[in-house]
């Protein structure tokens, strides 16, 4: 960004009336790897790219349970963001403990806003440079979530943060209308396919990528890399045809949502009969 | 001038009995149904029996309150532990944390009894035995609660365990086949029902092996 005399504090304000620091801590979000969420109204499924700094080390784990329904996908700090992955896990577990129940997802995100609101607000401190895909399930329904370092938080269908999150956000933009009603294949292979959106010309490979499903009767797990290996296999193949079938569609129907909907309902239709049938 | 003595007591005790046996392969760990206080009956089909771990299970006798109280805690540190290790606690590992947990409480303590049992990590069956501040010791089978007089000497008699102070050191796991345990812990509960006043109703038997955790229930005597 650009430098400047009031971006030394966190507690020092600028004329504009902005609190740079807070605005840094956002930009080290957008340089981690990418992370994407998508929710239908059971289930949620997280995805993230692994990118290993060298072929001799092991990437970094950047999504995390934290309870049997909510796990979190992280961009940025990913020390930050292993610290709060601890908090929330410690959250949940008293929560459980006092109320023998699982703790809201609503409520959880609210604390987590809090606790990073605090850091804007100390000279001491510094905000927390690490963005949170909170996904979860609880009595009022499937929830995807984004905490970002300033304190603030959104609920969302689907969302994509990180680098190169742009061309994912696109792809989910185009499709959203349709992820409500999503099966549980459908929803994954769009968060593959949003990955995809993101390595922009690199192959997707399972080794590559990291999802997570959390939904109605299925605890957050980590899906293993067979089984997103096969995912992948099995859509590369109509991959092409839909890729071309889907720009005119895009570039054309910018107006009407409805038609966008019923398109990619068709194409996703199709493409179901296309797809060879997969164990989970 | 006489002591004053205390007017009320935090401790109640519910009663009941918990029986454990290791095997080779195996561990079966059973304890009656029968909730008490006083000389009565609170409920026919209370469980004392409840699961740790993957391969560990714990009964206790004693008052229900604290029992249920130690359990959720070690079942909320079990859930701290996966997350920091990716894996479930062994059984020698939660043999530890329980005798932790209770003498964190040496002061006033949880007044729960105890036996442990399940598979180490090499899949042979271990039986921990516990008295209310946390000494424990790991034995080849073990009974608590107000039956244990009744059953212990009988256990002594079939099981009859080389002493752990020999050289060289001795397998103290019973050389039975599951089976066998199974109904040597029936015919175990049988007996003490018949006698103790505080056993009965039903008899919850939980085993486990290899193959995971398996549960089955068999009738006492309802006196």
């Amino acid at each position: 960004m650009f430098r400047n005399q009031y971006d030394t504090d966190v507690t020092t304000w600028s004329p504009a009336g902005r609190l740079f620091q807070v605005e840094y801590a956002m930009e080290a979000v957008k340089q981690g790897s990418a992370a994407i969420g998508l929710r239908s109204k059971t289930h949620i499924v997280l995805g993230c790219v692994n990118k290993a700094n060298s072929e001799l080390s092991s990437h970094q784990k950047k999504i995390f349970k934290v309870d049997d329904h909510i796990g979190v996908a992280i961009a940025g700090l990913t020390a930050d963001g292993r610290v709060l992955s601890r908090y929330m896990r410690n959250e949940c577990i008293n929560y459980s403990f006092t109320y023998e129940s699982p703790l809201p997802v609503g409520r959880l995100v609210v604390q987590l806003a809090d606790k990073a609101q605090v850091c804007t607000q100390r000279s001491w401190k510094r905000p927390y440079g690490v963005g949170l895909l909170v996904a979860g399930l609880d009595e009022s329904g499937a929830h995807l979530y984004y905490n970002c370092p300033s304190g603030n938080y959104f609920e969302y269908q689907a969302f994509a943060i990180g680098s190169r999150s742009q061309a994912a956000k696109t792809y989910l933009e185009r499709r959203f209308e349709n992820f409500a009603d999503s099966s549980w294949d459908d929803l994954v292979k769009d968060a593959l396919m949003a990955i995809r959106e993101t390595l922009q010309g690199e192959t997707l490979k399972s080794s590559i990528c990291t999802v997570a499903v959390v939904g109605v009767g299925e605890p957050f797990h980590i899906l293993d890399q067979e089984t997103v290996q096969q995912m992948i296999d099995a859509f590369e193949v109509v991959g092409e045809q839909e890729g071309s079938a889907a720009e005119p569609d895009a570039a054309a129907g910018q107006e009407a949502a409805a038609e966008q909907g019923a398109a990619a309902a068709d194409q996703g239709g199709s493409t179901d009969e296309c797809v060879a049938p997969m164990d989970i | 001038m006489t002591k004053q003595q205390a007017n009320w007591s935090p401790y109640d005790n519910n009663g009941g009995s918990c029986v454990a046996i290791a095997g080779a392969d195996y561990c079966v760990i059973a304890a009656d149904t029968r909730m008490s206080t006083g000389y009565n009956i609170l409920t026919r089909e209370y469980s004392k029996i409840c699961k740790l771990a993957d391969k560990c299970v714990m009964a206790s006798s004693g008052f229900q309150a604290d029992v249920k109280a130690l359990q959720k805690q070690l079942a909320a540190r079990h859930l701290i532990y996966q997350h920091q290790h990716n894996k479930q606690m062994s059984c020698p590992a939660m043999a530890q944390l329980l005798s932790n947990t209770l003498y964190y409480k040496r002061f006033f303590p949880y007044y729960s009894f105890n036996v442990l049992g399940g598979l180490d990590n090499e899949g042979k069956g271990c039986v921990f035995t516990y008295d209310a501040v946390g000494s424990y010791e790991k034995v080849g089978y073990s009974s608590q609660g107000y039956g244990s007089t009744l059953i212990m000497p009988f256990l002594d008699n079939q099981l009859k365990s080389p002493s752990p102070l020999l050289l060289p050191v001795q397998d103290a796991v019973t050389p039975l086949v599951e089976a066998e345990a199974v109904d040597l812990v029936k015919t175990v509960f049988a007996s003490a029902s018949e006698r103790d006043i505080y056993t009965g109703d039903k008899l919850e038997i939980v085993v486990v092996n290899a193959a995971g955790i398996r549960r089955e229930y068999m009738e006492l005597r309802k006196d």
